[in-house]
């Protein structure tokens, strides 16, 4: 892996909005062709890395490098190599679909012959053919951002920058736009793609865990779940919020969090097994109807590294 | 230039997709013109006069018959007694009240001095000083004439020696003040489309967050900025014309200078107007923000500060200062020179300079900040 020099590499990025610090000392690299995932909380920092490596945003400290070039020192070179996908999908919403990729094409110096084969192969790509004369403001969100998608591949960046591009869009089209990442990302290009969709993270090679701006895991899903080695027990209970209470009070049971109707104790390893847990909740009061250990899952692992204050965003996105 | 043409091309299309904007843009200027052209005037004319005339003689009505029968002064009330004057004041029914005193015509008949009463209603400063004037004269003429009726019979009229004032007046013969301010009006409305168009043009980037997609693309800011004013410029030359000629149809204003250096004094002041509205969108974030601070940055001091209404020498040196990157101010000037004087380029220089150098100014802020919010 380590022959091509990495697509992008950040050291030490950090960025300080007055007292407050979004991004604090994150690095991380990506190799070519990888898709790389961060995620985390809203507000964690994910869209301030992403903007810092992009341009958008100065950075208060550290370096980074796209592309083999400096973002504080080369940004024009970086701008060449790189594409970018908000979440809002910035396109002319009174403009047909055609006439946005045809601006954006220019934009990146895109003309003639040139610009009319991109594209119809973009269009082809991303399955845009046929409404090409339609006006984007008027298209669902699904198919504006295909089209987002599209304005930012047209120049072939070998970089593709992805800000939360599935929020706001329905889970056949979420999983449709994943078949196309993978499908650019085989070609060559590499993909940083933030998220806050868990199951997402199962699509990306790697993934950093981000949480109020530190970077506290990053790795193969695998590797981050390894990370966090604590048993973990699905439990169905009559109160939950009853539960809760009377599992904190042991200090071997570190956290509790809720999945829906049930309840999952994290637990340190080896100090319970199912049968004992029962035991001691039932001596507790808690009469638990069910009780198995269970895999921990890259959402356990995420309520587990996150700082607590983040946990309810986090819980209720999945 | 392909990225430049690129956004010029986008620019024009959104334009062409939002005919309502496209329409304020050319028209309302014109609309407004007209509204102001004929509401704005500083002529005083038809001031509306009472009468009263205590005297009742000959010789009264002979001197008042001669103060009307002019476009100043209309006759609309004859008074009976004093108690009538101030309600009549009051009322507004009349402007101004003319008092005959008793022995007019016999102090006329002795040769004595006599005065008459003239009560102006000055709640209206312009129209009471200009009436004061206008009666002045009149009655200074009717003097005259008084004299020479008595010295006539005499035989002595030919030695009465009199200095008559002859005016010429110069660029605006008949005084009328839609010449003076047309051009004014012309740069205010000017002023206001092109600032608050562009600016609004700049914003809609950001607030749809396509300025973004623009960053982190390779285009530079300079070439951002021509291309979204470009279209703009054109859209004003447009309405420019459309306003000239309505001042030329309406208003009487003929462009006497050239239209050369009317040309290019139109073009530097774009420039320069371009330029406020895009250094204006780079410290705004919204729409509605960007047109509060365009519409207040261009017609507050247009209109206050550029000359246009006010005397600049007038003012304290610190505002005087301040009118100094006013940019109406130069082309209210410079369109005045133009239109009225047919003025040549050596005395139209310092305003091309001026509009020119504070145009550079506001597009060298603009293309700073947008690099910085890069």
């Amino acid at each position: 892996m380590q022959q091509h020099p990495p697509a992008i590499e950040a050291t030490d990025l950090t960025k300080v909005f007055g007292r407050f610090t979004a991004v604090d000392r994150v690095s991380f690299t990506v190799q070519p062709g990888e898709i790389f995932g961060f995620l985390g909380p809203n507000g964690a920092g994910k869209s301030t890395t992403i903007r810092m490596l992009c341009g958008l945003l100065s950075s208060s400290s550290g370096t980074a490098r796209v592309g083999g070039h400096d973002i504080n020192r080369d940004p024009d070179r970086v701008r060449q190599c790189i594409g970018y996908m908000s979440q809002r999908f910035s396109l002319y919403r009174d403009l047909t679909v055609a006439e946005n990729l045809m601006f954006f094409g220019g934009v990146y110096g895109l003309a003639n012959r040139a610009l009319r084969d991109r594209t119809a192969e973009v269009m082809r790509v991303t399955n845009l053919a046929g409404i090409e004369s339609h006006i984007t403001g008027t298209l669902s969100g699904a198919v504006q951002q295909r089209l987002a998608l599209a304005c930012a591949i047209l120049h072939q960046p070998s970089i593709l920058f992805l800000d939360e591009p599935t929020s706001g869009v329905d889970p056949v089209s979420r999983r449709l736009f994943w078949e196309l990442i993978q499908d650019l990302a085989s070609q060559g290009t590499t993909i940083l793609i933030t998220t806050h969709f868990l199951d997402e993270a199962e699509f990306c090679a790697r993934i950093g865990l981000i949480s109020a701006g530190r970077l506290v895991s990053l790795g193969t899903p695998a590797t981050v779940k390894a990370s966090v080695s604590e048993d973990v027990f699905e439990l169905s209970v009559g109160d939950l919020s009853d539960a809760i209470d009377r599992l904190k009070t042991d200090p071997a049971i570190l956290a509790t969090a809720c999945f829906g109707p049930r309840l999952h104790a994290y637990c340190r390893r080896g100090a319970f097994t199912a049968d004992s847990l029962r035991v001691k909740l039932g001596a507790a009061g808690v009469p638990a109807t069910a009780i198995r250990p269970v895999l921990l899952s890259l959402e356990d692992a995420f309520m587990r590294l996150v700082v607590p204050a983040a946990q309810p965003a986090a819980g209720s996105s999945v | 230039m392909r990225r430049f043409l690129a956004i010029l091309k986008k620019e024009f299309r959104q334009i062409r997709r939002d005919p309502l904007s496209l329409g304020m843009l050319v028209f309302l200027p014109a609309l407004l013109l007209i509204m102001y052209g004929y509401a704005l005037s500083f002529d005083v004319r038809h001031i509306s006069v009472g009468v009263l005339d205590h005297d009742r003689t000959r010789a009264s009505r002979a001197f008042l018959d001669s103060l009307f029968g002019n476009p100043y002064f209309d006759r609309i009330l004859t008074l009976e007694r004093s108690s009538e004057v101030d309600v009549a004041i009051a009322r507004g029914t009349v402007r101004c009240v003319l008092v005959i005193p008793t022995g007019f015509a016999a102090a006329l008949e002795r040769g004595d001095e006599t005065a008459i009463q003239a009560i102006v209603d000055a709640s209206d400063a312009t129209l009471g000083s200009t009436a004061i004037g206008y009666l002045e004269q009149l009655a200074a003429r009717a003097t005259q004439q008084a004299r020479l009726e008595r010295l006539a019979p005499a035989g002595a009229a030919a030695t009465l020696p009199v200095v008559t004032p002859e005016f010429r007046v110069w660029f605006n013969p008949e005084l009328q003040s839609a010449r003076f301010l047309v051009p004014g009006l012309i740069a205010i409305l000017m002023m206001l489309s092109a600032v608050v168009a562009t600016s609004l043009s700049m914003v809609r980037e950001k607030e749809r967050e396509t300025m973004e997609q623009l960053i982190v693309s390779p285009v530079r800011p300079i070439e951002l900025i021509l291309g979204k004013t470009l279209p703009y410029v054109a859209i004003c030359l447009v309405t420019m014309t459309l306003v000239l000629s309505l001042g030329y149809v309406l208003f009487g204003v003929v462009i006497r200078g050239s239209f050369l250096w009317l040309s290019v004094a139109t073009l530097l002041f774009l420039f320069a107007a371009l330029g406020l509205g895009v250094l204006i969108s780079t410290v705004t974030r919204s729409q509605l923000m960007a047109f509060q601070i365009a519409a207040l940055v261009s017609i507050l001091p247009s209109v206050i500060l550029s000359g246009l209404f006010f005397p600049i020498r007038n003012m304290p040196l610190v505002i005087q200062a301040v009118t100094v990157i006013v940019v109406p101010k130069y082309f209210i000037s410079a369109l005045r020179k133009i239109i009225l004087k047919a003025a040549p380029f050596d005395t139209l220089w310092p305003e091309f300079l001026a509009m020119f150098a504070l145009g550079l100014a506001f597009y060298a802020l603009a293309i700073r900040r947008t690099r910085k919010a890069a």
